[in-house]
């Protein structure tokens, strides 16, 4: 079967061990996690867990049917078939060698991302948007030399019409 | 009023209609245990090993149709009670599992007789909980109830620290369970019980296939119903037995990889399978690809995630399987009964034809008793009526071929986990359920010394249990494989040196019968089953005999091997 990528909202309860339910359920049942990230809402008592995963339809169907049967678990929102934004944040570390500069500010520039730390040899640059465009900005910084990259999981919010 | 945590936990049980817990006490739990103590109408069973306090919870809960519950001290209690709980988990059996645990300020500080065994039991448990704050005591305990038995049942846990069991709480019997994450639908939806009358107007060749979610819905009458107003054959699974009167000419017999010749076959040829509360295990299955290939299916099952998770189904039904089989029912019933039987002779004629062909057998020509001829003496001599527990192996597979279930509730078993050692505290905990039953352990020499410990739990508490051993001086469904698959090189399954079983009966207070010949065999059943209380009675039986048929592993059901 053929397999794509879906990105889940899943409401749960804010109590300790709800992420562990979640996960184990993953590592449990052989299912793979790309990505994961966890707030709280405005409602103290619930948290959004924003999950990406690979798999087929088969199995995604599996994985919204046993993610439901968690006690905690109060509403899975798969957001793969609708409208949405969704964000990713890198932080990217890159040798910033004076000839390599000019370059890297303009790459910067383009992917409207921000330097947020420049030192004599390293510059850090933060940049957000889709997996996509992280991807890209990281393709594109590779031969500038990467030293160092830390990112967040997707998050993700349905659009106003988005069906 | 104040009371403390063991006081409200004592209330919280009774009030859910308990009158029997099964547990073993320690540092953790002994204000509990001292509580207990004060209140008659709350009998505490002493187990002798926390595993075997969790499978007569199990066993109880399936015999008087309530919540099974147990109690065990923190650390090495609450880990000996993983494998009852997971059994239970795969069965759905609904159960409360009370652990003690070290008080809250030692937590995670690898404390003595600590371990995490919320942690532990997460994949294994409908869920569970660790009460750390002694106000939300009584609200968790009513909630963990809730969560056991409502929905697709299940084992839950609470785990209790020391403190919070001391501590002085006001309490309030608490406001009915209200939750905003977990919704059980009971509720089966209109439109697809309507596509399932119309399935079952155009099929020609339909079986019904009952599993456990028919006896824990306790909706075997419904489905009696409808398999005799549309004339349909019925099949079970291991946990379906008793679903469908096992003395009715349409019962088909157990489906899978020892089931009966006709069962498989007519899951085979079929051409509609009406699945109710079952999950298309692969011991049922065999080779997924090849089963039932002409059939389509209707399958009901107040859990969705049993539905399409190994087999497409053609019309799913979420909900209650009482519920759905009753509504299903009325609707069938406004209608002509003759268009849900169309052209059945053909179909019906084939499936004698292969009951007739091959049947099940054995033969007792032989100066040594067949297991099979013990079970059914049992089943003619108890006429039926027991409430039958078992090990797991071949003993488990003759008892589910040859003691015929006509109703639910009577066969008690470990089904998807296949627990060795389950019986005999099964027994125990089903008399405990139902005192005034017969109550029989259908046992292997090896599954009996699993958990013969709870021996003196059946002598000391009188639950009186009787223990039919069958002893092959083999772990004899093990060494069957190794005889089909593995040339016979029987490494490891060799019993030969097990106790003197009549001897050690009488260790322990119970009577011990012992039998070598088939010619005594009726007798010493009758013998054995007269006297009171706890009696162990000892087949010495064929050593190579083979549970038959059988499909092997990863094969289709249609190709069985016979005798
Ligand atoms: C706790 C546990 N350990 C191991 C097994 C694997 N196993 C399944 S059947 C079987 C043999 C059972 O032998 P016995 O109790 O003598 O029964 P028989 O098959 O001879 O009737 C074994 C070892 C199991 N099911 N459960």
């Amino acid at each position: 079967m053929k397999i794509n990528r879906y990105l889940l909202s899943i409401l749960v309860d804010n109590e300790p061990g709800v992420l562990s339910r979640i996960s184990g359920l993953f590592s449990g049942r052989g299912f793979n996690i790309d990505s994961l990230s966890v707030a709280k809402t405005t409602d103290p008592d619930v948290s959004v867990i924003t999950m990406v995963t690979y798999c087929d339809a088969h199995i995604i169907e599996q994985i919204k049917k046993q993610l439901h049967k968690l006690i905690n678990v109060i509403r899975v929102n798969d957001l793969t078939e609708k409208q949405y934004v969704e964000r990713q944040l890198a932080l990217v570390k890159v040798h910033a060698r004076t000839e390599k500069r000019a370059e890297i500010m303009r790459i910067v520039d383009i992917f409207r991302s921000k330097i947020v730390d420049v030192g004599h040899s390293h510059f850090v640059i933060e940049v957000s948007g889709d997996s996509g465009k992280i991807e890209a900005f990281i393709s594109l910084m590779q031969p500038v030399g990467i030293v160092e990259i830390a990112t967040t999981g997707a998050i993700a919010l349905g659009r106003e019409n988005g069906k | 009023m104040k009371l403390t945590g063991a006081q409200i936990l004592v209330q919280m049980i009774k009030a859910q209609g308990v009158d029997t817990i099964f547990g073993y006490p320690g540092g953790a739990t002994i204000d509990i245990h001292d509580e207990l103590d004060r209140h008659d109408d709350l009998r505490h069973i002493l187990v002798r090993h926390e595993q075997g306090a969790v499978h007569m919870a199990d066993a109880y809960a399936r015999a008087k149709k309530a919540t099974g519950v147990a109690l065990v001290t923190s650390g090495p209690g609450a880990t000996n009670t993983v494998t009852g709980i997971a059994s239970a988990h795969s069965d759905s059996i609904p159960m409360v599992v009370f652990t003690g645990q070290v008080p809250t300020g030692l937590i995670g500080n690898d404390a003595f007789q600590e371990v995490d065994i919320v942690g532990i039991t997460r994949p294994c448990t409908k869920h569970n909980y660790l009460v750390k704050n002694p106000a939300k005591l009584a609200d968790t305990i009513q909630e963990a109830f809730h969560i056991a038995r409502s929905g697709r049942p299940g084992p839950v846990l609470v785990d209790l620290p020391k403190d919070v069991i001391q501590a002085q709480i006001e309490f309030n019997l608490p406001e009915p369970t209200q939750m905003k994450s977990y919704k059980p639908n009971y509720k089966p939806n209109k439109k697809q019980m309507a596509k399932a009358i119309s399935m079952l107007k155009q099929t020609r060749r339909p079986v019904i296939f009952a599993g456990g979610g028919v006896i824990l819905s306790q909706g075997a009458e419904e489905l009696t119903q409808i398999a005799r107003l549309a004339n349909i054959p019925v099949t079970g699974s291991l946990m379906g037995l008793g679903a469908f009167p096992g003395s009715d000419p349409n019962w088909l017999g157990m489906l899978g990889m020892h089931g009966t010749y006709r069962a498989n076959m007519s899951i085979g040829h079929s051409d509609l399978i009406f699945a109710v509360g079952v999950r298309f295990d692969d011991r049922v299955t065999g080779n997924i690809e090849k089963f039932a290939p002409d059939a389509k299916i209707i399958q009901i099952d107040i859990d969705p995630t049993s539905i399409h998770k190994n087999i497409e189904v053609d019309c799913p039904i979420v909900g209650d399987c009482k519920t759905a089989l009753k509504d299903i029912y009325t609707l069938m019933e406004k209608e002509d009964p003759k268009d849900f039987q169309t052209d059945r002779t053909a179909w019906l004629a084939r499936i004698e034809e292969w009951k007739q062909t091959t049947p099940l057998k054995y033969d007792q020509n032989y100066e040594v008793i067949k297991p099979q001829y013990v079970v059914e003496k049992l089943y003619e001599i108890t006429r039926g009526e027991a409430l039958v527990t078992t090990e797991v192996g071949q003993n488990q597979m003759w008892t589910a071929q040859y003691y015929h279930f006509d109703k639910p509730n009577h066969f008690i078993t470990s089904g998807g986990l296949g627990v060795m050692g389950f019986g005999l505290p099964a027994a125990i905990g089903a008399k405990a359920a139902q005192p005034d039953k017969l109550v029989v352990n259908v046992a292997g020499d090896g599954s009996i010394q699993m958990n013969i410990q709870e021996l003196m739990t059946a002598i000391e508490s009188k639950l009186d249990v009787k223990i039919v051993i069958l002893n092959n001086r083999f772990l004899g469904m093990v060494r069957q494989w190794q005889e089909f698959f593995y040339d016979k090189a029987y490494a490891s399954t060799n019993m030969e040196n097990a106790p003197d079983f009549v001897k050690l009966a009488e260790a322990y207070g119970a009577k011990g019968f012992k039998c070598t010949q088939p010619a005594c065999v009726t007798e010493t059943l009758e013998t054995g089953l007269n006297t009171p209380g706890t009696v162990i009675m000892e087949f010495v039986v064929e050593r190579e005999e083979s549970v038959y048929p059988m499909v092997p592993a990863g094969g289709a059901i249609t190709d069985m091997l016979l005798v």
